[in-house]
């Protein structure tokens, strides 16, 4: 019997996809908001996995969570170099700080 | 039973790295995300992508995470945030409990199937999938590239930009044109 453990994935899956998107509702720091986005992410490659591992195609499941593993981590350095920068130019990380663009 | 433990860590590490006030501790947390969603894969049979998560996720990002708070530096922002809490909170818990919907049926038809190896599903079957990999390390790589650049003019208040006194600057006027007669 295979469902428990595949259960206790999806509640995972569940549980990080909450408090990712409860951090990236709540929090200022944009630092943060990469690692709230990085949670979120991490919850889908879970997804993608145990979606493979459900249908008994793990290794197709694999290799598309390669593939989302590279865009994760190029949201994360395109996220951090933005926020160094803004933090260069701004002097600060807060996000409602971030208001030269309001028209 | 150890999947529950699995699954309750991964959740109680996203919640410190949320809750955390020192972005080090945050990030920290969530290397340990990755680490214990890299041993779910490996329980789900999964080993490939598991030690490319553990090495790539709890790896090279907590790595330019400790390198962008060290240049950043570590700022806490005690303000309140953009979106009420408690609206967070329930778009998050109603956002969790649409996607429970959805899989959560799935989670007990399992269909054991044969499939090719895992080399020849990424390079043959999954083939555009890498070309698309590489235009993506490719701007990767020019963002590592402007977290190491310095800003041109930085215009932020505290940095000020020194004017030259006057008269050196005549004098240094001076002292060219004669260099040029």
């Amino acid at each position: 019997m295979t469902f428990e453990p595949l259960a206790y994935v999806l509640i995972a899956v569940i549980g990080l996809f909450g408090v990712g998107l409860y951090g990236l509702l709540t929090v200022r720091n944009l630092i943060k908001v990469v690692v709230a986005l990085q949670i979120l992410a991490k919850s889908a490659l879970l997804a993608l996995v145990a979606a493979g591992y459900a249908g008994g195609v793990v290794q197709l499941g694999q290799s598309i969570a390669v593939t989302l593993i590279v865009a994760d981590t190029i949201v994360a350095v395109v996220g951090l170099a933005l926020a160094v920068q803004v933090r260069r130019r701004m002097g600060t990380l807060d996000v409602s700080a971030l208001s030269s663009l309001k028209g | 039973m150890i999947q529950l433990f699995l699954a309750a860590a991964a959740i109680g590490c996203a919640v410190q790295a949320i809750r955390a006030g020192r972005l080090l501790a945050s990030a920290l947390w969530l290397a340990g995300v990755s680490a214990i969603v890299a041993l779910s894969f490996s329980l789900m049979g999964a080993a490939q992508v598991a030690v490319i998560e553990l090495s790539v996720g709890a790896g090279l990002v907590t790595v330019l995470f400790v390198f962008s708070i060290g240049i950043a530096g570590d700022e806490t922002i005690d303000a309140r945030s953009v979106v009420p809490r408690l609206v967070a909170l329930v778009l998050g818990l109603g956002s969790s409990a649409l996607v429970a919907l959805f899989i959560l049926p799935e989670a007990a038809t399992r269909t054991p199937t044969s499939e090719p190896a895992f080399a020849k599903v990424l390079w043959e079957i999954r083939g555009p999938d890498v070309m698309l990999q590489l235009a993506l390390i490719f701007s990767g790589v020019l963002g590592v590239l402007s977290l190491l650049t310095e800003g041109e003019a930085p215009s932020h208040p505290s940095v000020m930009v020194r004017e030259v006194p006057k008269e050196l600057a005549e004098l240094t006027e001076m002292a060219l044109e004669g260099e040029r007669r």
